[in-house]
Order: C-alpha cells, then sequence, then structure tokens
C-alpha cells in the first residue's frame, strides 16, 4: 500500500518544519487584526485564527514543542525503563518482584489518567507536562525489557560470556542490549505516537504550554469554540495531529514487520 | 483463582498510596495553592487541619486509609459536599456513557475483523485496515469534535452536548466507541487469521459442516478469547478517554468532575476521581481474568 511509503515523508516534512520552527523566527504570536478567523488563502494557506493569528507558523510552532516533548520524554523514560526492567529481569527474586509489583500500580491507572492528574497538580507549564508524561510512560519499556531478559538470561551466549567472568554491566550492555534493540525500537515507536496524542491531551484541557505560545492542543480547544464560523481553524490543526500520527503509526507497523518482532 | 484475587492486594495499596502522594506533590504549600494568596490565615488553619496537612505524612496516610476504609474520601473545598456523595451523583452517567461506547466498539469492531479476515488482502480487508489506522489516529478530541460537526451543526441530526435530551449520549459515545473498535478490528482480525489454519477448523470443513457454522461455532469461538483480554486492557483508555470526551460534549460523569476540580484546584476532588476510575479499571481487568478463566476449557482444566 502506498501509505507505508508517505509515512516516512510526511514524519520528515513535520521534523522539517520543527527544525525550521526552532531555528526561524516565524512571528507565530503576531496579530493582525484585520484578519481574524480569515478563511485560507493563497497567501495564508491555513487562515487565521481567533485572534487575527496566521495558523499556518503556529502550526509549525506547535509541531515544535510537540516533537521536542516526544523526544525528550522518549529518551528519559527509555533510559529509566530499560534500565530498570534489566536489573528486574536479570537478578530475579525479590527485586523483580518489587519492581514488577511497582510497574503493576503504574498499569493500573488507566491511559494518561496519571499523566492528567500529576499535570494538574504539579502545575501548567511545559517543564511540569514533560515531568508528568516522564512519571507515567516508562512502564511499557520496564515490563517489555524485564520479559526479553528473562528469555534471554538462558541463552548460550550470555552463559559463555558469565562462565569468562564477564561483569553483570558488561553481559547486560555487551550481550543483551544489542539483542533488545529491536523490541524496544518497535516499542518506542508506538510510545511516540501515544506521546503527541498524549501532549495535545493535556494542552487541550489547558495543562501544557501556555498561551500565547502555539501548541496544537490548545489550537485545537480554540479551534473547536469557533467551529460553526471558521471551520478551518479547528481542521487545519487536527488533520496535522492525525498525519503525524498516523505516520508514525505506520512507521511503526513497518519496522515491527522489517525487524520481525510480534506486537 | 484465589491467587489472583490476592494479587490485586498489593496493587490496590499502590494505588491508594500513588493517589494519596499525588496531592503531596504540589509544588510549595498545597493549602495556598488550593486557597489562593487572599485566604486568611484562619482559613489556612482550618483547611490545613482538615485535611490534616499539620502531621506527619504516614500519619496522614495512616488517617486517610482508614477514612478510605470506612468509605470517606474527604470533603470538596469548592462546593463543602462530601466527596462520595458528588461521585455518587456523577458516576452513573458516566457507567452508561462507557456502556454504550462499549456495545458500539463491539458491534463496529467485530463484524469489521471477523470480514477483514475472511478476505485477508482484498479490498474489504484493506479498507478495513485503512479505516481502523485511520481511526486510531484520530484522539477523542479530535473525533468529538469532528462528529460534533457533521451530526450536530451540519445535518442537525443529534444534539450538540448536554444530557437533557436521550439521543445526546450518542455522540460522545460514538466518541469514544470508534477509537476502541479500532483496535478491536485489528485484533479480531489477526485472532481469526491465526484460528483459520489451526488442524480442527479444517477439520470442521472435512467433515462437510457449512462454511457459516464454521466461521460463527468454530473459528469466532476460538478467536474470541485473546479478544476478551484485549478488551478488558483497552477498556483503560475508554474510561481515560471520558475525561476529555465528556469535556467536550458536557456530559456530567466523573470525567467531567475531574476537569472541574483541576479548573477549581480542588484536589481531594481530583484525587478522589482517579483513585476511583483506576480502582473500577483494576476490578475490570480482575473480572477479565475470571471471565477468560471460565470461558477457555484449557486454562480451566489446567488449574
Amino acid at each position: 500500500m502506498r501509505l507505508k511509503y508517505c509515512s516516512v515523508w510526511v514524519l520528515a516534512l513535520w521534523m522539517l518544519a520543527a527544525i525550521l520552527a526552532s531555528f526561524v523566527d516565524l512571528q507565530p504570536n503576531q496579530i493582525h487584526l484585520d484578519f481574524i478567523l480569515a478563511r485560507p488563502s493563497f497567501a495564508h494557506l491555513f487562515g487565521f485564527d481567533d485572534l487575527g493569528r496566521d495558523i499556518f507558523p503556529r502550526l509549525l510552532a506547535g509541531a515544535k514543542v510537540s516533537l521536542f516533548v516526544v523526544a525528550l520524554v522518549t529518551t528519559m523514560t527509555a533510559t529509566f525503563g530499560i534500565m530498570l526492567g534489566m536489573v528486574s529481569g536479570f537478578y530475579g527474586g525479590w527485586v523483580d518482584r518489587t519492581l514488577m509489583q511497582i510497574t503493576d500500580v503504574f498499569l493500573a491507572f488507566p491511559g494518561i489518567l496519571l499523566a492528567i492528574a500529576f499535570a494538574a497538580v504539579l502545575g501548567a507549564g511545559l517543564s511540569n507536562l514533560i515531568l508528568a508524561l516522564c512519571i507515567t510512560s516508562w512502564v511499557g519499556y520496564a515490563r517489555l525489557t524485564r520479559a526479553q531478559v528473562l528469555s534471554l538470561r538462558q541463552r548460550q551466549h550470555v552463559m559463555a560470556a558469565k562462565s569468562l567472568g564477564a561483569s553483570t554491566l558488561r553481559i547486560m550492555v555487551k550481550h543483551m542490549l544489542p539483542l533488545l534493540a529491536a523490541p524496544l525500537l518497535v516499542e518506542a515507536t508506538y510510545s511516540m505516537a501515544g506521546l503527541v496524542i498524549a501532549e495535545a491531551s493535556l494542552s487541550f484541557l489547558g495543562l501544557g504550554i501556555q498561551a500565547p505560545d502555539a501548541s496544537w492542543g490548545a489550537m485545537l480547544r480554540d479551534g473547536v469554540r469557533y467551529m460553526l464560523i471558521a471551520p478551518h481553524y479547528v481542521l487545519a490543526v487536527g488533520l496535522s495531529l492525525m498525519s503525524l500520527v498516523l505516520a508514525v503509526n505506520v512507521l511503526g507497523d513497518r519496522l515491527r514487520d522489517y525487524l520481525d518482532v510480534r506486537g | 483463582m484465589i491467587k489472583r484475587f490476592l494479587g490485586i492486594v498489593p496493587v490496590l495499596f499502590g494505588v491508594v498510596l500513588l493517589t494519596f502522594l499525588l496531592v503531596h506533590s504540589v509544588p510549595g504549600d498545597p493549602v495556598e495553592v488550593m486557597l489562593g494568596e487572599s485566604a486568611s490565615s484562619a482559613d489556612r488553619m482550618q483547611l490545613r487541619s482538615d485535611l490534616g496537612l499539620d502531621q506527619p505524612i504516614y500519619v496522614q496516610f495512616g488517617v486517610y486509609l482508614n477514612k478510605l476504609a470506612h468509605g470517606d474520601l474527604g470533603v470538596s473545598i469548592h462546593s463543602k459536599k462530601p466527596i462520595v456523595d458528588l461521585l455518587a451523583e456523577r458516576l452513573p452517567a458516566t457507567a452508561k456513557l462507557a456502556l454504550l461506547a462499549l456495545s458500539f466498539a463491539i458491534l463496529i469492531g467485530l463484524p469489521l475483523g471477523v470480514v477483514a479476515a475472511l478476505k485477508v488482502n482484498q479490498w474489504p480487508d484493506k479498507l478495513a485496515n485503512f479505516i481502523s489506522l485511520s481511526i486510531s489516529a484520530m484522539p477523542h478530541f479530535w473525533m468529538g469534535p469532528m462528529l460534533m460537526m457533521v451530526f450536530a451543526l451540519w445535518l442537525g441530526l443529534l444534539p450538540v452536548s448536554g444530557m437533557e435530551r436521550g439521543v445526546a449520549i450518542i455522540l460522545p459515545a460514538l466518541t469514544l466507541g470508534f477509537g476502541l473498535a479500532a483496535i478491536l478490528t485489528r485484533m479480531t482480525r489477526a485472532s481469526m487469521l491465526e484460528v483459520l489454519h489451526e488442524d480442527f477448523i479444517r477439520t470442521a470443513r472435512a467433515k462437510g459442516l457449512a462454511e457459516r457454522s464454521v466461521i460463527l461455532r468454530h473459528v469466532l469461538r476460538a478467536a474470541l478469547l485473546p479478544i476478551v483480554t484485549v478488551l478488558g486492557l483497552q477498556l483503560g483508555s475508554l474510561l481515560a478517554g471520558t475525561v476529555i470526551t465528556e469535556t467536550i460534549f458536557s456530559w456530567d460523569g466523573i470525567g467531567r468532575l475531574l476537569v472541574e476540580s483541576i479548573e477549581k484546584r480542588d484536589y481531594p476532588v481530583t484525587q478522589a476521581c482517579v483513585l476511583v476510575v483506576a480502582l473500577v479499571y483494576v476490578m475490570v481487568n480482575l473480572a477479565t481474568d475470571i471471565i477468560y478463566i471460565k470461558i477457555d476449557p484449557r486454562v480451566r482444566f489446567a488449574s
């Protein structure tokens, strides 16, 4: 299906947009009072929002926030989760039981509920949003790593390394991590799609980055308010978000098939 | 099965502990954050002792546990009503919404998955795959407004939001249901495909059973087992989705109560909402496991 090949391009385009928004001042907060909720035109492809700001540069600024949050949270949670999962799977016994009990507790909170709660009590803002997402999204990596390590522990090359006196750290990093890379990469890809949605959800509830700075979630909330008179606003933001999430998900499917990881 | 029951005890304890710690992770003085800087010092003292914040944290946790065991979740700072009453008021609305959403998801996802599996790699399969992929990329806060725009604003078939008319439940339920239906479609397809290649299906066909009966009584029945487990787990995303969906459609359930409490900085209510939703989720998963044991003869006889 052609969709497969589009996904990489869509993703690359959004990354480019985010980089552009980081290095070039596109003036996403500039107000044009004559253009309040103006429809899309050739000069301004996506029209204007309720304060007369050009939606296109705001979309790019939103992409920057979204991808920044996703990259940062993924790096931190993957590192933490993988370390925890390795320790848990490698040592077993009470260490494993305790750590897995803890992950069970985090898994008992459905979806982004816990992130919403933490973002709420920590207070609005980008750093708190990132913190809230970090607190809640390391569990998947820990569980996956642990499960893989449990089976790897019995592999002959690990036994051989052990009997040759390799240190625990060396076994984990040199003999286990490379074999974990494929399933973890697939997990990370799907988790990134989830994080794009989670960031937008929290911003939608007013818990993320604060006005006047642009974020997709907050823009969607404003767009919904003017849905009847200016549907272009909500459509522009919603379709952008959808294209990014879809692209990441399709990429995840491709990676899963290519790396032959069972879902 | 007893083991499974005992297994949730530490999880429940952890859930209670984490929600308890939630209010303690408010940066700075929670009393100041909740009451605002203009509050009098007498009011502050009052709230501090009401919440037990003037005591050591382990004492506070003990008191919290004790109250919880007696069904006391504290009092709302904003409305001064017992939180248990607030929750009891809102719970039926959320339950109704979640159940209808689940029904929609099953009614849409299951048949779509079955058709996709039977016509694997043909156009119905590709279409179902395309639909479910697109829908999984639509978060509730995008799906909701879209449905609202089409069915309420353009076609005028259903109310935009609110709870006054009975049919008002349809759009929020569809918003929640579609996401789950997409996952269910993919799960059903995968599970069906696995079963279709089993020996007992070939046997069923070889003994001359009608194709319809092979699919419904043999394939689907075996394929449903993993689907039940996934459905239980996925109910979580549905429960979490009620937070945003109820807010969009002004549906007075637990989710909207949670958002309102966040806006009013009424953290004891926030805490209680999170706790209740998590407890419901744990119970749903426990129920799923039990159902799984009941409907799968292999698991039943092995244990």
